[in-house]
């Protein structure tokens, strides 16, 4: 199956990000396909290079760029959403790009189920 | 419903896209950033409803002021929606009585469904988007 994946929250505040991280992990080594993760709300936080958990703690946006790269995962920050919190190019970590909320209307229109994580 | 005729978006496919709106609409930005989510959808041709449930019965109260919260008042744009062949309005019947409201309070037209011929309108829906 081809799944989009709709991220609404930021990392560690909630679980959202986390469930849509092992959620795609769980539906590729299943054989599916991901054919984008979308962040929005506060999900663009997600994409922030400059986050530095601690040591013990799992670094989300590491994952993620670690997730994409091996899958070659199509992850798409919302451009305004992303500009209202901060986000933009230049602290993009690996594997991030930013675009308009066209792509997840179309996520929605080319996947065949949109997931949607968030509060 | 995939496969239907494009529009200006030049998308080859029409889908059916829900917006269920559950939050109030000015304690979080929930409720602005789905109206955005809305708005693209319909610009992209694409066969879009949404859905008030919850707080989210507030967004569409009439007599909304925000200036003493210094934040933009947003609800003029749901009246604006029919602009954009965004008609498709359905408010959940127990969130609007458990609030003390009525249709006569919102401002703009909407159906009021209960909670049990939403599921079977959700149901029918390509894409639900919840915020």
């Amino acid at each position: 199956m081809k799944f989009g994946i709709l991220v609404n929250e930021g990392p560690y505040q909630h679980q959202a990000s986390d469930s849509a991280y092992q959620f795609a992990v769980a539906a590729l080594a299943k054989g599916h396909e991901i054919y984008r993760v979308f962040f929005y709300n506060d999900g663009v936080n997600n994409a922030n290079k400059l986050t530095e958990p601690p040591q013990d703690d799992r670094n989300i946006t590491r994952q993620w760029s670690a997730l994409a790269a091996a899958h070659n995962l199509d992850m798409v920050v919302c451009v305004a959403a992303g500009l209202r919190r901060g986000i933009k190019a230049e602290i993009l970590a690996p594997g991030f790009n930013i675009s308009g909320l066209g792509q997840l209307i179309q996520a929605g229109i080319e996947a065949d189920r949109l997931v949607v994580f968030g509060d | 419903m995939s496969g239907t005729q494009a529009g200006e978006g030049g998308n080859s496919k029409v889908k059916r896209f829900m917006i269920v709106n559950r939050k109030a609409p000015y304690g979080t930005i929930y409720a602005l950033e789905a109206l955005e989510v809305v708005l693209i959808g319909a610009a992209f041709d694409q066969d879009v409803s949404l859905v008030f449930a919850d707080d989210g019965v507030y967004q569409l109260k009439k007599g909304q002021q925000t200036k003493d919260i210094g934040q933009k008042n947003f609800s003029p744009t749901y009246r604006a929606l029919g602009d954009y062949d965004v008609e498709k309005l359905y408010v959940e019947r127990e969130s609007l009585q458990a609030r003390g409201l009525a249709p006569e309070d919102l401002l703009v037209p909407v159906r009021v469904l209960g909670s049990t011929e939403l599921s079977v309108l959700m149901e029918e829906q390509d894409v639900v988007l919840s915020f």
